[in-house]
This record gives C-alpha cells, sequence and structure tokens, in this order.
C-alpha cells in the first residue's frame, strides 16, 4: 500500500509540474504589457484528481483476477478493461450489418427524405459520406498494401483544386471535370509512387508526409494560379443533366425546379449533392469490396503478411503497390472534386495534416480494411464531435487523445483483426 | 561576398538549432527504431515555457536580465524534459514490442494533444517577448552601407551549441549511461541479461532529447522573439530532415545535417525566393531518402528475414 501511495504521489507531483506553467500561468496582453494571473487551485485539483485517479487505477490492476484477466485476454484489451463491454455490442452490429447490408443502403436512400432529416443533418450525412469515400480509398493503401501514407490528403487537394482550375479558366462541369480530377490524381500519384515505394515503412510515411506539405505550401505560394492562401472562390455546383439548382437559371439554361414544376427550395441541392456523395461512396465501396476478390488484392494481402514470401512467390512487389498507390490517389481525387463543388469553394486551409491524420484515424478504429468498419469509425469521428458542438475546442484534443488511446488498447490497430481472404486449405 | 557572408552567419544560427532537435529525433530513433514524431512538439513546449517563465521571472522583479535568463534556461530545461519523459511513459513504453507502426501513429496522436493542450491553456494567438540581448559585432562594412552583422545573440547560441553538442558526445562516450545506451542500441534483450535496466535507459534517452529541444526552444524564443502552439510541426520536420541528411542515428550526422538544412534555407531564401524555401527543405527530405537513405554518415541497415 504504502509503495502505491509514493508511486500516485509521484504521478501527481509530475501532473503538477507539467500543468504549473501551462494552466497554472495565464498571460494576456494588456496595455502595459504581459499581465499573469495564477490559478494555484486549479492545479490543487489536478494533482488531487491524478493522485486518486493513479491510486485507483493500480490497486485495481493489482489484483490477481484482473491480471489473471488480462493475461487471458493478451494484447486485446491492454489495460483497458472499461472496453471490455463494448465489444459484444459491437460484434451484433457487424453481424446484423454483414448480414443486411441491402438494408442500410436502402436506407440511405430514402435518409434525405425522412421526416426528421433536416437541412443540417444532410451536411452532416454528406461530410460523412465524403470521409468513408476517402477512408475506403486510403485503405487500398494502408489496410491491403499495409503502407502507412500519411500526405493523403494532396491527393484529395489536387481533385478539389483540379475540378475548381479547370471550371474557372475553361468552364468545365463538374460531369467534365470529374474523369479529368481522377485521372489527374492518378497521374500523381503513379509518378510519385515510382520512386517513393521503394522505401520501406516509417520512411514511406514520412516521405509522403512531406509530399502532402509540399503541396499546401505550392498551393499557398502559387498565388497567380491558385489564388494562394485566398482560394479560388465561385466554383460552379453540379447539375443534373444539364438542369441547374438554383432559383433562377443562367442564360442558356434550365433550373431542377422548373423542369418538374417544383417550387424552389433550397433543400434540393443539398439532397442532390447528397445523392452524388452516396453514389460515389458506393462506388469506391463497391471498388474495395471486389478488390478481395481480384488477383491484385490477393498480391496486395500476400504483400502485407510477408513482403519476402510473397516475392519469393513471383509478386512483382513494385507494381502491385504502385497499383494500390495510384488506385487510392484516383478515389481521393474524385473526392475532392466533389469538396471543391459542394464547398463552391476551395482554399488551402482545407487540406493540411490533421485531414490525413482525420482519414488515417478513421481506417484504424475501423479496422483497416474492413468496410462496414470503416463507415462506424466515421460517424464516430466525424459525426459525433458535430453532435456535441458546444464542445468545440476540446473537439481537437479529444482526437489527439483517442488515437493515443486507440493504439494503447490494440497495439495491433492496424493489424490485430486482419484476417488473409483465403487460407490453404481451408474453403471460402 | 558580403551578402555572401551574412546569409552564411544567420544559416549557421539556424543550422544550431536545427541540429540540437535533431539529435532528439537522431537519438531515438537509434535507441528504439522510432520516429518520434512528437519531438516538434516538445521544442515548442520548451519555447513556450521560456515566454512564460521569462514573463514571470520579470513580476517578480529580478534586476539582472543574465540571471533571469539562466534561471528561464534551467526551468525551460526541466519542465520541458519531464514533458519528454511523461510522454515516453504514457504513449510509447507500453508500445514497446508493438509492430513498427503503432508507436508511430500513437505519437502523431501525442504531437496533436499536445498542440490543442497549449492552444487551449495559452490561445491561439502568438505569443512575443521583447529582445533582451541586442547589439553585435559588425565584421565588415562596405562602402554603399550594406553592413555584415553578427549579433551577441548569434554568438551565445554557435557557442551553446557547441558547448551541448560536446557534453552530449562525451555523456555518450564516456558515461556508464551513455554506454547503457549504446548496449541497448545493439541488443535490448542482451543489455537486460547483462543487468542494464532497458526501460530507463530508453526513458534517459527521451529526457536528454527533450533537454536538447528545450535549449533550442530558449534560442529561437530569443532570437526571433514569438512563439505559437504551431510552431512545433515545421520546426520537426526541419530537424527531422537533418537527423536523415545526416544519417539517422549518427550523433554528429545530425549536427552536420542540422547545419546543412539551416545554411540551405538561409541561401535558398537569400538568393532565390523567401516563399518556397520550406518546398526546398521537403524536397530535399525526400531527394534524401530516395538517393541515399542511410544520409551522409549513417551506417546502411542490414535488413534480417
Amino acid at each position: 500500500m504504502r509503495a502505491r501511495i509514493k508511486d500516485a504521489a509521484l504521478a501527481a507531483l509530475l501532473a503538477g509540474l507539467l500543468a504549473l506553467p501551462f494552466i497554472g500561468v495565464r498571460s494576456t496582453e494588456g496595455i502595459a504589457g504581459q499581465i499573469t494571473s495564477w490559478h494555484l487551485s486549479t492545479i490543487a485539483l489536478i494533482m488531487l484528481g491524478v493522485f486518486v485517479g493513479r491510486l485507483a487505477w493500480i490497486s485495481i490492476l493489482a489484483r490477481a483476477s484482473l491480471l489473471r484477466w488480462r493475461e487471458s485476454h493478451g494484447k486485446i484489451f491492454n489495460g483497458m478493461p472499461a472496453f471490455a463491454g463494448m465489444t459484444p455490442v459491437l460484434l451484433s452490429v457487424r453481424k446484423f450489418i454483414l448480414q443486411k447490408p441491402y438494408l442500410i443502403i436502402a436506407l440511405l436512400i430514402v435518409f434525405p427524405f425522412l421526416p426528421m432529416t433536416d437541412r443540417y443533418m444532410l451536411d452532416v450525412a454528406i461530410m460523412v459520406l465524403t470521409y468513408v469515400m476517402l477512408a475506403w480509398g486510403l485503405t487500398i493503401t494502408v489496410g491491403f498494401a499495409g503502407l502507412l501514407d500519411l500526405g493523403y490528403v494532396a491527393f484529395y487537394a489536387i481533385g478539389a483544386y483540379c475540378y475548381a482550375l479547370l471550371a474557372q479558366f475553361f468552364g468545365l462541369s463538374f460531369w467534365q471535370a470529374l474523369p479529368l480530377a481522377a485521372a489527374l490524381a492518378a497521374g500523381v500519384g503513379l509518378v510519385l509512387g515510382l520512386p517513393v515505394l521503394r522505401l520501406r515503412g516509417d520512411y514511406f510515411a514520412i516521405v509522403t508526409l512531406g509530399f502532402g506539405e509540399i503541396t499546401r505550401l505550392v498551393l499557398i505560394n502559387w498565388s497567380n494560379l491558385t489564388g494562394g492562401p485566398n482560394g479560388i472562390s465561385g466554383v460552379p455546383r453540379p447539375t443534373l443533366f444539364g438542369l441547374e439548382f438554383a432559383r433562377s437559371a443562367s442564360e442558356g439554361q434550365q433550373t431542377f425546379h422548373a423542369f418538374f414544376n417544383l417550387t424552389f427550395d433550397p433543400l434540393q441541392r443539398v439532397i442532390f449533392m447528397y445523392y452524388i456523395i452516396l453514389c460515389l461512396a458506393l462506388l469506391t465501396g463497391g471498388l474495395v469490396a471486389r478488390l478481395r476478390q481480384t488477383s491484385l488484392g490477393r498480391a496486395l494481402e500476400a504483400y502485407r503478411e510477408d513482403e519476402i514470401a510473397a516475392a519469393a512467390i513471383g509478386i512483382n512487389r513494385w507494381r502491385i503497390k504502385l497499383a494500390a498507390y495510384a488506385l487510392s490517389a484516383t478515389v481521393a481525387g474524385v473526392a475532392g472534386a466533389f469538396f471543391a463543388a459542394r464547398q463552391g469553394f476551395v482554399s488551402p486551409e482545407s487540406f493540411t495534416f490533421l485531414e490525413s491524420a482525420t482519414i488515417l484515424a478513421i481506417i484504424i478504429l475501423g479496422g483497416a480494411g474492413r468496410l462496414w468498419g470503416i463507415v462506424l469509425a466515421a460517424l464516430f469521428i466525424i459525426g459525433l464531435p458535430e453532435a456535441f458542438r458546444e464542445f468545440e475546442q476540446f473537439r481537437m484534443l479529444a482526437f489527439g487523445a483517442g488515437m493515443v488511446l486507440i493504439m494503447l488498447w490494440r497495439p495491433g490497430g492496424l493489424t490485430a483483426e486482419r484476417e488473409a481472404t483465403v487460407r490453404y486449405g481451408v474453403k471460402q | 561576398m558580403d551578402y555572401f557572408l551574412q546569409q552564411l552567419i544567420n544559416g549557421l544560427t539556424l543550422g544550431a538549432v536545427y541540429g540540437l532537435i535533431a539529435i532528439g529525433y537522431t537519438m531515438v530513433y537509434g535507441i528504439i527504431g522510432m520516429i518520434n514524431f512528437a519531438h516538434g512538439e516538445i521544442f515548442m513546449i520548451g519555447a513556450f515555457v521560456t515566454v512564460i517563465a521569462f514573463t514571470v521571472l520579470g513580476t517578480t522583479g529580478i534586476g539582472s536580465v543574465a540571471l533571469a535568463l539562466l534561471v528561464t534556461l534551467l526551468i525551460t530545461i526541466v519542465i520541458t524534459s519531464l514533458y519528454g519523459w511523461a510522454v515516453e511513459r504514457v504513449a510509447y513504453r507500453p508500445l514497446r514490442n508493438a509492430p513498427r507502426l503503432a508507436p508511430l501513429i500513437s505519437a502523431i496522436g501525442m504531437s496533436i494533444v499536445l498542440q490543442n493542450y497549449v492552444q487551449l491553456t495559452q490561445g491561439a494567438r502568438v505569443k512575443t517577448m521583447e529582445p533582451v540581448i541586442q547589439g553585435g559585432l559588425t565584421l565588415l562594412q562596405r562602402a554603399d552601407g550594406f553592413t555584415v552583422t553578427i549579433s551577441w545573440l548569434q554568438l551565445i547560441i554557435m557557442a551553446l551549441t557547441l558547448v551541448l553538442l560536446t557534453g552530449v558526445t562525451l555523456l555518450i562516450q564516456r558515461t556508464p549511461l551513455g554506454r547503457a545506451q549504446r548496449a541497448c542500441e545493439q541488443d535490448k534483450t542482451m543489455a537486460a541479461l547483462v543487468g542494464i535496466k532497458v526501460d530507463r535507459t530508453i526513458a534517459m534517452t527521451f529526457v536528454i532529447g527533450a533537454a536538447l529541444a528545450a535549449v533550442a526552444g530558449f534560442m529561437v524564443t530569443l532570437y526571433y522573439g514569438v512563439v505559437d502552439f504551431f510552431m512545433g510541426f515545421l520546426a520537426g520536420m526541419k530537424a527531422f530532415t537533418a537527423a536523415v541528411l545526416g544519417g539517422i542515428g549518427s550523433l554528429p550526422g545530425a549536427m552536420l545535417g542540422g547545419v546543412l538544412i539551416g545554411l540551405i534555407e538561409a541561401f535558398w531564401s537569400g538568393y532565390i525566393s523567401a516563399q518556397y524555401k520550406d518546398v526546398a527543405v521537403f524536397g530535399i527530405l525526400m531527394l534524401v531518402l530516395l538517393v541515399r537513405p542511410n544520409g551522409l554518415l549513417g551506417r546502411p541497415e542490414i535488413e534480417k528475414v
């Protein structure tokens, strides 16, 4: 007991020292320079909280039964017993979804017309679906090939700027620009992938991170073309076979509501955008799901499991990695073009490293390569913070802490639950 | 030529700072083979503690600036080292035997946490600090009025860096701790078998790296007089580039890489374009990794089956 109290006291002392300069002292810019104010009672509270918490934690962990439980559960619940109760719920949700995927898709299709759906919910749904699409795209690289891409946002930016610029300079519509944005992103992915994919593990991660930053810096500094930090505004909205979603049509065009004899409602455009991203996301999901059945998907899985063994059975590692990387890039390019069309505005602000980290966090939480897991994770990471808007300022803090906790809880993270699609001697 | 000399001085100053941060990356990579993504944030913490401690000391009415700076430096080193230790204990130690990418992702999370923690508690706006060390030496004066100067602060930064570099080198080569570190670098299991406390040695590595980053944060705060919660990301990336350029895992390599990156940045913004100086650094990072992944002074990594 004495040792535990000493341990807890040390932890409290450490927490107090760490918090002292940041929480204990507030300095504000006054007229006469910096004014400092002390918040020592907060520090005392923090220390007390850490002391009690740490004492409780080590006392619980010291219980022999729990230790045994931890051992039997091994790495899966590494010191995080609180989460254990969640697993059966998640498993049953997963089972339900896997058995009736069409029910979910049907629900998604009628979602805009449900009585409780309002404009705000639709906006959130569009955002969640965009992230689902991006995460599905990235999982080809991260989940299948096991390569950590930290610069995924670059392809997203390329797609968005491609559409914005094509619309600005050549007057191309969304549907004309979409394949070009996809092609450009794929092309850049191929050119970048050629040299970069030779690198292993964390070096690959850092180089892709560098690429993401270079893209953002170029977007900021190349003001003549990209508008610099101000970005490009007035990106045209998509049309439905030439029908515009606006109150009054531009010259020589027709509006959606006039064509179908409806009264104008700005919600019509939001619903239309919702269906576009739903289609794009489902297409991506279909592509990723099918990939498992193809020789490319299986080669990628083989590579992820054992690089050397994969090479030994004649898989061209470099070519399959390039294919996976370019596929991921293509999806991001399409999502980027959609993003530009939805916002009507693009700026480098939207394409920071944090965006890459968010998409990566969705994949990690969802379990790499698991399509429905990624949907749940996107709902959790994008949707949940929306529900707690008033805690907006703590959102990123919780996000970062969540990333650390997930890794501690499931060190395998990306790999703990992964299974090969095919196994020797086992019928599918 | 005079302009060249001035940029050389500026570049060397910058390089000293990058080099100090880079040592933290390179030591951690050497001993546990992970990229400590949150190291840039540790540097940022150091810069903030400098501003806060100096401001607080100012209110207590210390007359001597030199004394106030010395106390500030000590406080910065202590608090920042504790942060380095705490980050390792919370986010990395439980993942010692996890797959290679797990600590990297945990580190990214930690870096987001530290950034937002500082933003929440100290505000998103930049904090400023009055210049306290002014003046310098005029080395050259041209007829048209262009002067080449080296400020006292620049001299102090370079001298302090040299002292610290010598100190760390001696620490690694001569002390029991340094011997333990080198042993852990080679084989952790074997080191544990001969009685080295592996966990403690690794924790000390983080503390030393954080202390050096704290000094770098202190120097940058005095040099530029501005800190903000996002400053760690770019500085960290540049220092990491320096570590890779010099050969990750190599101590003199980190310093050499830091100086090279500082010089490249200074000359790039002096002769080509200040706008694209960061692009140049990231470009170099990618180029080095592609052409010479072991860096200038690094040993080739042997791949085992």
